[in-house]
């Protein structure tokens, strides 16, 4: 629920930061674009030194660019053009073959995260500086130094490793702090103890000049915990800023009509009662209601249905939908929050509250593991009071147990893991935005499909290419390429694959909510509505259909269906193969679902699924113990996202469908679905191997501590062994 | 053992030299494109003179 306002927050967040202005000359000159970036374009094509100078070079030569910077990390380019707008730059660059996409700045929040990494970096770097010189003095005291110059190496050690602990162990305190003010118990709290404890020791130690000092194991601790930190950060800021970009690549803009001028207004500032107008091709801004115009409506993300709609004067519209042919102006009633996306946080927050919170294995074995640690360490205190009554010595036994045991494993194996995991699905094109999503994905069993756009495109292809006369085609395709309705779009595409040639049309009009009519020779063609062009409409359409009149032939019939998403087919009988369930519920015709299941080979399936009874259908499944991932991209699917114990959308669903999913699916292809799941699978293994791993290390390594033999050398190297071996164990994920 | 009292400063300060220069390329945010640094390299744009700084820009 907080994700879901946090993206919906577009806030005014350039004029809020006064501070930005006076930040230090160093930054701002690095990050001029990026600090007043104007205008920020997505680059997906962008991947070579050439590129990066192509892009620069082209911009920087318009008038009003004052500096454009690509970052290929991010495939972006940070314009600063006061008064000149993406539709004025997206187009110099298509003319150098580069694509471009404009993304909302306002999304782009990047900067926070950044700052939160480079803090983290530094503290790493001053621990791992802290570390080797501490090493050096220390490897000296191991290798026999005595008297003066062992005092001598310790009290350098001391003043190094004292405020570098201080400095890098702060986000551990922090958090121990705030896990205690809660009453909780985290994995913080035994690892700021320790380093506490083994600091204090260890000065209290140089100061009497005694034998035993742990400044090498307090700061390794600091930089081993701290990589596995940043590791962590890493893996959850490159899908935040992978998921931002997706929600800014649409910029919420609609057109105002104030007396009858266009004007182009942020959609967070309509208001109930205004007119606005939506272009073919958009997507309506906001709930209202249409009172000019006429055209068709593809409602497929909201209801699931493949078949466009059609609108004309008093028909209702929600936000979302997407307009096809002809211009609209549309009454608003419901704007921005106000509208469907309300009622539909709404509803995703009541399913992800009933899904329940997700404990990951690291937090359940913190859970254990903390309460275990101080008990050991306080027995080991108790234990050697009794025995020698030399609080001095009891308490060096109890620091050495807390720094033996302190869980390097537990704090850097699990994000080692999850990071090699998350950067192989990255790579094969699925996005996880969320931690314990992959130990989730690990136990699913049963996988619902949603079908329009998610295992079909969403988009219709020509399945009756036979019917149409080959001297027709060439006239076909003129007239199909005039139009931008997705019927005529798929006949110009298939006839394009046919290697057709368009004839010359002489006269061509678009008539919105019907057809296209056009002229050859004389002759007048229509191609649209079967009523429209005098033909007679099929008894049975099982999917859209088109027809195409000639004058002086007869009318040709033309059959479209929805698209197969490519891999969808391996990727059904891949879950199929593997033992488990697939069932598809889709909210459009009984026809098209089947035919569609025909396809796929799914024998599980719905039609006519309501959201509701999508989300019941889950939630039937989870009590009948089924571990359910849906894979869905509409708002229909919405609530079922939430509810699943998992979810993936494609990139192409709407930004609500992606918020509510764990992960994102960013190509077209399908097939990572099931490869995922296997992943997953092998990431949890590694991840109780690696538990397994550091348990074994403790079982030895412990009784040596509480029997007072733990010497810093031997703490130093159970400790960097255990680290390394549970670091390579998670980079064998394949 | 004297030499001690010149070798422990010396390798203090090396390595507090590389620590300074990890924080001021930290600081100068070096480390925000790395994919484009890499490639920035081969392009053969201001080999000649150095790029200009960028115009200054008056709000």
């Amino acid at each position: 629920m907080s994700d879901f306002s946090a993206n919906r927050d577009f806030g005014p967040r350039i004029s809020a930061c006064p501070a930005c202005d006076a930040a230090p000359l160093a930054e701002r000159v690095a990050g001029a674009a990026a600090a007043r970036g104007d205008l920020v374009l997505s680059l997906p094509t962008a991947h070579c030194a050439t590129c990066i100078a192509d892009v620069e070079r082209a911009l920087l030569a318009q008038p009003g660019v004052r500096a454009a910077r690509v970052n290929l990390t991010l495939r972006r380019v940070m314009i600063d053009a006061p008064g000149r707008s993406a539709e004025e730059l997206i187009p110099v660059l298509e003319n150098i073959g580069y694509e471009a996409h404009e993304l909302d700045a306002s999304i782009l929040t990047s900067t926070a995260a950044e700052r939160q990494g480079r803090d983290i970096l530094m503290r790493i770097g001053v621990s791992g500086f802290a570390m080797m010189n501490v090493m050096i003095l220390s490897v000296a005291v191991w290798s026999g130094a005595t008297g003066a110059t062992r005092d001598m190496f310790h009290w350098i050690s001391a003043v190094i490793a004292l405020p570098t602990v201080i400095f890098a162990g702060k986000p551990f305190f922090v958090s121990a702090w705030h896990s205690l003010k809660a009453g909780r118990l985290g994995m913080d709290v035994p690892i700021s103890l320790a380093l506490i404890l083994a600091s204090a020791i260890s000065l209290f130690e140089t100061i009497n000049s005694g034998t035993h000092a742990y400044f090498d194991a307090a700061v390794m601790l600091c930089f081993f915990l701290l990589v596995g930190r940043y590791l962590d950060f890493r893996t959850r800021a490159v899908a935040r800023s992978a998921a931002e970009e997706l929600t800014a690549l649409e910029v919420p803009r609609a057109i105002l009509l104030q007396d009858g001028a266009e004007q182009v207004v942020n959609v967070a500032d309509l208001a109930a009662g205004d007119v606005i107008r939506i272009r073919p091709g958009a997507r309506v801004a906001a709930d209202g209601e249409v009172i000019a115009g006429m055209s068709e409506i593809d409602r497929s993300l909201l209801t699931g249905e493949s078949l466009p709609v059609q609108a004309g004067p008093g028909v209702v519209l929600s936000a979302g939908e997407v307009n096809l042919t002809g211009p609209l102006d549309l009454r608003v009633t419901a704007a921005g929050r106000d509208s469907s996306l309300t009622r539909l946080a709404h509803v995703v927050a009541m399913a992800e509250a009933t899904r329940g919170r997700y404990a990951s294995l690291a937090e359940r074995a913190s859970r254990l593991y903390s309460p275990v640690v101080h008990l050991l360490a306080l027995f080991s205190y108790g234990l050697w009071l009794y025995w020698t009554g030399d609080w001095r010595v009891a308490l060096n036994v109890a620091a050495a147990v807390l720094i033996i045991t302190c869980p390097c494993a537990l704090g850097l194996a699990v994000p080692a893991v999850v990071t090699a995991a998350s950067g192989k699905l990255f790579k094969r094109g699925l996005l996880i935005k969320d931690g314990t999503a992959l130990e989730r994905l690990a136990e699913v069993d049963t996988i619902v499909f949603d079908k329009t756009g998610t295992l079909t495109m969403g988009r219709p292809e020509l399945i009756s290419l036979d019917a149409l006369p080959g001297d027709l085609r060439p006239v076909a395709l003129a007239i199909a390429g005039a139009s931008g309705h997705p019927l005529s779009r798929a006949l110009a595409a298939a006839l394009v694959a046919e290697g057709v040639a368009p004839a010359h049309l002489d006269r061509v009009a678009e008539v919105p909510g019907f057809g296209i009519e056009g002229e050859v020779q004389g002759r007048r063609i229509r191609l649209g509505r079967a009523d429209w062009v005098g033909a007679t409409a099929p008894e049975s359409a099982d999917g859209p259909v088109s027809v195409l009149a000639v004058a002086g032939y007869a009318p040709v019939l033309l059959r479209f269906a929805d698209a197969l998403r490519p891999g969808a087919v391996a990727c059904v009988a891949a879950l199929q193969d593997s033992g488990r369930r697939v069932i598809m519920l889709s909210g459009d015709t009984p026809t098209a679902v089947a035919r569609a299941a025909k396809d796929l080979g799914v024998t599980e399936f719905r039609a006519g699924v309501t959201p509701q009874d999508k989300e019941a259908a889950i939630a039937a499944l989870a009590t009948q113990g089924a571990k359910v991932l849906m894979v869905g991209d509409g708002l229909n699917d919405t609530a079922a996202l939430a509810r699943a114990h998992v979810s993936i959308s494609p990139a192409t669903a709407l930004d609500a469908a992606r918020v509510a999913s764990d992960m994102v699916l960013m190509g077209q292809d399908l097939a990572p679905v099931a490869g995922a799941i296997e992943l997953a699978r092998q990431a949890r293994r590694r991840i109780k191997e690696n538990f397994a791993i550091s348990i074994a290390y403790n079982i030895v390594a412990v009784p040596f501590a509480m029997m007072g033999l733990a010497t810093p050398l031997l703490a130093a190297l159970a400790m960097s062994v255990s680290s390394i071996s549970v670091t390579l164990n998670a980079l064998r994920l394949r | 053992m004297e030499i001690l009292f010149i070798l422990i400063p010396v390798s203090i300060l090396l390595g507090a030299g590389g620590l300074a220069a990890f924080l001021w390329s930290l600081k100068t945010r070096q480390y925000d494109d790395p994919k484009g640094d890499a490639e920035r390299i081969l392009s053969t744009e201001w080999d000649d003179r150095p790029r200009p700084p960028p115009q200054k820009s008056e709000p």
